[in-house]
């Protein structure tokens, strides 16, 4: 099964709209399992990322019987060191985002650890390309 | 217990949500950063803080959260109101600021 959603930058209101979407469709096909808290909050924040850094960004969601591929492409600044940004605590958010709660710089250490593969790449001036690998093991 | 319960040995007021009182309460969290709550918060607890808006109500969803429990006399945000009706999700609003209610909701479901 294939899914896309389109994200805007800078609108907080919608931020979350992708990850509440494949929530509803994961637990149609897979029930009550731990991949579909893992994979919704990963997604979530990748959404938040791109709200709150970039100018628009697209998610694309395949999912095959044995895994859940979530792929998170953004026009934007990009980033310039990604050891740095991957850092807990590290973060670029404006002061107005860091207001609403967000902008602790947990989000892509969250994202990594609620996948089981995790590929992050940016060109600075550019964008961002995430994907996510969860795999549909039998609990 | 339920979220019902709570409202009322804590005195709450009900905002919003009203078809989710039912839910179980299996403990609580407190944070006003949401990545934390995203990122450690557990299902069926309730999460205390004084933000207010909608991105709130997305995470208690995500993470099937029992209830919201809005500090100092915070109110939701419309646009929380509207989601939080349609999750099923409630949100509660105390005077009491974090640490006094925290404290009160720790005695009573430890």
């Amino acid at each position: 099964m294939y899914f896309e959603f389109d994200i805007e930058g800078g609108d907080f209101s919608k931020a979350g709209y992708a990850s509440s979407q494949l929530k509803k469709i994961l637990k149609q096909l897979v029930g009550d399992h731990k991949i579909v808290k893992r994979t919704v909050v990963a997604l979530y924040e990748a959404e938040v990322n791109v709200v709150a850094h970039a100018f628009s960004g697209k998610v694309i969601i395949n999912i095959d019987t044995d895994k859940i591929e979530i792929q998170v492409n953004d026009k934007g600044p990009g980033i310039s060191d990604i050891q740095l940004a991957m850092k807990e605590g590290y973060s670029t958010a404006s002061e107005k985002v860091r207001e609403m709660g967000f902008g602790a710089g947990m989000g892509l250490s969250n994202i990594k650890n609620n996948s089981d593969e995790f590929y992050l790449s940016s060109e600075v001036g550019l964008g961002t390309k995430l994907t996510i690998i969860a795999y549909l093991v039998k609990e | 217990m339920q979220v019902a319960d709570i409202i009322n040995k804590l005195e709450l007021e009900v905002v919003c949500g009203q078809s989710g009182l039912s839910r179980e309460v299996t403990g609580g969290y407190v944070s006003d950063l949401l990545s934390d709550v995203m990122g450690n918060s557990k299902e069926g607890q309730v999460w205390i803080t004084l933000q207010t808006h909608k991105n709130v109500m997305a995470i208690a969803s995500l993470k099937d959260l029992a209830a919201v429990i809005l500090v100092k006399g915070f109110v939701p945000d419309n646009d929380t109101v509207a989601q939080s009706n349609e999750e099923g999700v409630p949100v509660l609003v105390t005077k009491m600021n974090t640490f006094e209610i925290a404290g009160k909701l720790y005695e009573l479901i430890k």
